[in-house]
């Protein structure tokens, strides 16, 4: 039990997915404007990363590695994130039509995030099992939510702010996510 | 547009990192090292030249065009992931620390943003050979500006660089000169968005300078 909150604390806040494995990059400057924005990216993100990993998982042990395929790996978890995500649009729109409406515009964007790749190679990589593969994902994907939501409100209050011209835009959205990372990574401390 | 503009806009007028801001992840990632990036570069080279290619050849017949259009996406993932999983086997074979230090990056290729982008905004509507050549720039300009940030990372974090186990270029007699220790939070992720935000800054200085001058050059004549 206290490995498994171990490796929930570490995906959460220590080696968390932006901040120190550079995984979903894109959607952390591209989506970050406004809390709303994050808050609707990072739950869309949870939901597919979730899926996706024990998906990936189950069809890593049983099938790939039974048929001594494991070297298509990343065709076939490639394909079963962009299937997944179409199911879950679909599915969502059937289901809940609020949801929807509010993950709307997020939901494809998904399939090229590579946190949702990347979690899914993790897994593999990291040996985990199927309990472990849960509370990774669930907690790494927190994470993003967290450094998301984060990175949001000092970035609404940074378009009022007085930056030099050379730095508008990604370059001081950088700066703010280094001094994130220095925080993040100082939790390592506590383990 | 002749072959040697098409060849030459990736490193600089349309460079991928510098000026598109894509393929962040990996840029981010493996630029500890110098010798990170040049993997990184190459296989980037090779996926990006031929996915171009193939995806060109098939956009190109008439017949495939309209079989593949409505799906074109998965597509064109497909392409790149097959191509992705030949370097990961190359690799892993012939380069076992490289594949050790790239790591979770090499079948993340699949999900970059370069790769895809090219594939849609230019092999998809030229010529085979053009389509190739723009990969092969745009890959180039990829691999440039990702050896520029790891040399900034590498000798202000380690104070040398080694390349395969050889000490290429050894700076530490100007840090012994100086008085301090070679920084080593550039090697750390923190240093990734640092040397990353300042470089960038730069080249939009240095750009909008020249735009600059260009201006004030048009309101003269």
């Amino acid at each position: 039990m206290s490995d498994l909150v171990q490796l929930a604390f570490m995906a959460f806040i220590v080696e968390n997915i932006i901040l120190t494995k550079f995984l979903g990059i894109c959607p952390f400057l591209g989506v970050s404007r406004k809390r709303s924005s994050a808050i609707g990216m990072g739950l869309a993100v949870l939901f597919v990363i979730l899926i996706s990993s024990m998906v990936t998982w189950v069809l890593y042990n049983y099938v790939l590695a039974t048929l001594e395929l494991t070297y298509m790996r990343t065709i076939a978890f490639i394909l079963v994130i962009a299937a997944l995500v179409q199911m879950v649009e679909i599915f969502l729109k059937k289901v809940s039509p609020a949801l929807y409406k509010a993950l709307g515009i997020y939901l494809p964007l998904i399939t090229t995030n590579c946190a949702v790749l990347g979690v899914a190679i993790l897994n593999i990589n990291n040996n985990h099992s199927f309990v472990e593969t849960v509370v990774y994902a669930t907690f790494i994907s927190l994470g993003f939510i967290l450094v998301m939501y984060i990175f949001a409100m000092i970035r609404e209050k940074l378009d009022f702010s007085p930056v030099p011209r050379a730095f508008k835009g990604t370059p001081i959205a950088l700066i703010v996510a280094a001094i994130l990372a220095i925080i993040f990574s100082r939790f390592g401390g506590i383990i | 547009m002749n072959q040697k503009e098409n060849f030459f806009k990736g490193f600089v007028k349309e460079n991928p990192l510098f000026v598109s801001v894509l393929g962040m992840c990996p840029s981010l990632a493996i630029t500890t090292k110098v010798e990170n990036a040049i993997g990184m570069g190459v296989a980037v080279f090779f996926v990006l030249t031929l996915s171009n290619l193939v995806i060109s050849l098939i956009m190109n017949s008439k017949f495939l065009r309209d079989l593949v259009k409505p799906v074109r996406i998965p597509v064109y993932i497909i392409v790149i992931a097959s191509l992705v999983t030949i370097v990961e086997m190359v690799m892993h074979a012939y380069f076992e620390s490289l594949y050790k230090s790239l790591g979770v990056f090499i079948p993340l290729i699949v999900v970059n943003c370069i790769i895809l982008g090219r594939a849609e905004a230019f092999a998809s509507e030229n010529k085979p050979l053009d389509s190739a050549i723009d990969g092969m720039g745009m890959a180039l300009g990829f691999t440039f500006a990702i050896l520029i940030i790891s040399l900034f990372r590498e000798i202000l974090g380690s104070g040398m660089i080694t390349i395969w186990g050889d000490a290429a270029l050894d700076l530490g007699f100007i840090f012994e000169f100086l008085r301090i220790s070679p920084i080593d939070i550039f090697i750390k992720p923190v240093g990734a968005f640092l040397s990353f935000a300042f470089i960038l800054a730069t080249v939009v200085a240095i750009r909008s300078a020249g735009d600059r001058r260009k201006a004030k050059a048009g309101a003269d004549k």
